[in-house]
């Protein structure tokens, strides 16, 4: 079993290095990430926290975006292009089941991003850290940002799967993935604002409100960074919602879509007719 | 002769309510060469899924290897060759064989040698993408080779291959049979499977109409055998008259003849050295035969 899941990961992985996915992947986690910390350095003094701390709020922000696209751009590919091009088939008349196949080709893609994700925020915030100072907290705020990071790309690389199994061509796969990144990270979001401002302080915005967020895991992604460190929370001015949740709602949530997108890949893949 | 490691019994397959595949039997035995022909749509490839597990029958039985497909036992004990297969641009042909290789669970040691042996040794190290159809066809064909496999369903293996590599191709179906492996090819090119398969079967809209040997199916199919008769000094249109032939040109005609009257025909022709000239016969090919058997029911 784990022989054949570790050819299949193998195999993902040289692909993902031939066709440059791991070098561009983390070209970008490193450029941006980069870029933000110390574009993002000025309200350092007047907040009391340290650059590292201000860089990683930024990054957070980043990731929301960044992370969720780099795991879709990485696994929309990974079933139906293999079924365009008849290997798919082929590869299912071999010993290895469907899930050994699965979870190859996952486990190689989120080793890829983490580590792309590893990297990028890592230099950044080896920089912040080396030009402005770092505490016990910033570096804990760091470490958190990476690992929440990898969790969230393991969701959406397993929606990536859910949709390439679920799609029948990579085209048709790609645009999938792109409407639901828009969906989950943009549009989500302003679909919120909207009822807050319709609302304007009524029963949704105090009570409905954080668990309707919590519920998307790109923000829940944010709000459990923003909770765990005061400094974080300080700076990306979310200090209202967070505080609202219990502690447990933000992991929760992403540790249940990691599931649902799981089992949706699985279930999508194990219907589909090479 | 007689172990029969791949066994369809009354397999039917439904599609939207209609059937793809209607009460199928066929065996093929260990060391057996079947070839399995049939126009675009008669149930071919959806007969093959099914014996790889990847559909599932509505009616009937499969058993490959003694085990039904999809099983483990029976996922190691077939080779499969898709139609028209293409493989990840990116990787080579070694790691794409290695990767078969160590999901056979056979380790990669036969890997160097099967690419030699399919001609691909010197492009082993290059990426997929620069290779040619061929080219990627004989690296299917070695991932078949892979582990000693009890059954290999290849189908249309020989789509997209020159004739050198056609050759190449059943010479090495025949070392798969040699050793054991119950071969089924699925095909429509047809007059390379002639001399190259100990039994055809035919599939007409999900029926299988024919299942024998070559010789049995000329017998039985009763298809004329052609005269053509080059007649001397322009007397073809004469000739074709008192015949009851054909005229194909000033100096020929073609004559058709049962199988029984062929040799009383041959003997008429031979007495008239003064106006024939020449006799070429063509016994019905294969070609003829699929068309007989394919179209029957149409008629």
């Amino acid at each position: 079993m784990t022989a054949r899941v570790l050819a299949v990961a193998r195999s993902e992985m040289t692909i993902l290095r031939r066709n440059r996915w791991l070098f561009l992947a983390t070209l970008i986690m490193v450029l941006f990430a980069l870029a933000l910390t110390f574009a993002g350095s000025a309200p350092t003094g007047s907040l009391g926290a340290d650059r590292l701390l201000v860089s990683v709020a930024s990054m957070t922000t980043l990731s929301v975006y960044l992370a969720p696209l780099l795991a879709l751009m990485m696994s929309f590919d990974a079933i139906a292009g293999d079924s365009e091009r008849g290997t798919l088939a082929l590869l299912l008349s071999y010993p290895a089941g469907r899930g050994e196949i699965l979870l190859g080709k996952y486990l190689a893609q989120l080793a890829a991003l983490s580590f792309a994700l590893a990297v990028g925020f890592g230099i950044a915030g080896a920089a912040a850290g080396l030009t402005g100072g770092t505490s016990p907290e910033s570096l804990a705020a760091l470490l958190r940002l990476i690992g929440t990071s990898i969790l969230l790309g393991g969701v959406f690389l397993a929606f990536g799967h859910f949709l390439s199994a679920l799609a029948g061509s990579p085209a048709a796969a790609a645009g999938a993935a792109a409407a639901l990144w828009l969906v989950f990270v943009v549009l989500y979001d302003l679909g919120l604002l909207g009822a807050v401002v319709l609302d304007s302080g009524g029963v949704f915005t105090t009570t409905f409100f954080p668990w309707v967020m919590v519920a998307n895991p790109a923000d829940a992604f944010r709000l459990w960074n923003v909770a765990a460190s005061d400094g974080v929370a300080l700076t990306t001015g979310m200090t209202g919602v967070a505080g609202s949740l219990p502690t447990w709602a933000a992991p929760l949530s992403i540790v249940l879509w990691l599931g649902i997108t799981f089992g949706l890949a699985w279930a999508a893949f194990r219907r589909l007719e090479p | 002769m007689t172990h029969e490691v791949l066994k369809i019994d009354g397999l039917t397959k439904l599609r939207s309510g209609r059937p793809v595949l209607r009460d199928v039997s066929l065996s093929v035995a260990a060391g057996e060469r079947v070839a399995l022909l049939g126009h675009n749509g008669a149930g071919k490839s959806t007969m093959i899924k099914i014996a790889l597990g990847l559909l599932s029958p509505d009616g009937g039985s499969v058993r490959v290897a003694g085990s039904v497909p999809g099983s483990g036992a029976a996922r190691l004990a077939t080779a499969f060759l898709p139609e028209a297969v293409s493989f990840h641009g990116a990787l080579t042909g070694r790691e794409q064989l290695s990767l078969f290789a160590r999901l056979a669970g056979t380790g990669t040691g036969p890997v160097a040698g099967l690419l030699e042996r399919v001609g691909l040794a010197d492009a082993a190290d290059r990426r997929i993408r620069t290779y040619s159809k061929g080219m990627r066809q004989r690296l299917g064909l070695a991932q078949v080779m892979l582990g000693k496999p009890a059954v290999a369903l290849l189908d249309e293996p020989t789509s997209g291959l020159d004739p050198i590599s056609r050759q190449d191709l059943y010479t090495i179906i025949d070392e798969l049979a040699a050793q054991g492996t119950a071969v089924l090819i699925a095909s429509h090119a047809l007059t390379e499977v002639e001399a190259r398969t100990d039994r055809i079967a035919i599939l007409r809209q999900g029926e299988l109409v024919a299942n024998d040997t070559l010789r049995n199916l000329s017998r039985r199919a009763g298809l004329p055998t052609r005269l053509r008769i080059v007649v001397r000094g322009g007397l073809a249109d004469q000739m074709a008259a008192e015949t009851g032939g054909t005229r194909v040109n000033g100096a020929s005609v073609d004559v058709e003849c049962a199988p029984d009257t062929k040799m009383e025909a041959l003997r008429r022709f031979a007495s008239m050295p003064d106006r024939v000239e020449d006799i070429e016969m063509t016994p019905p090919g294969l070609e003829d035969l699929y068309r007989h058997y394919a179209q029957e029911g149409k008629q």
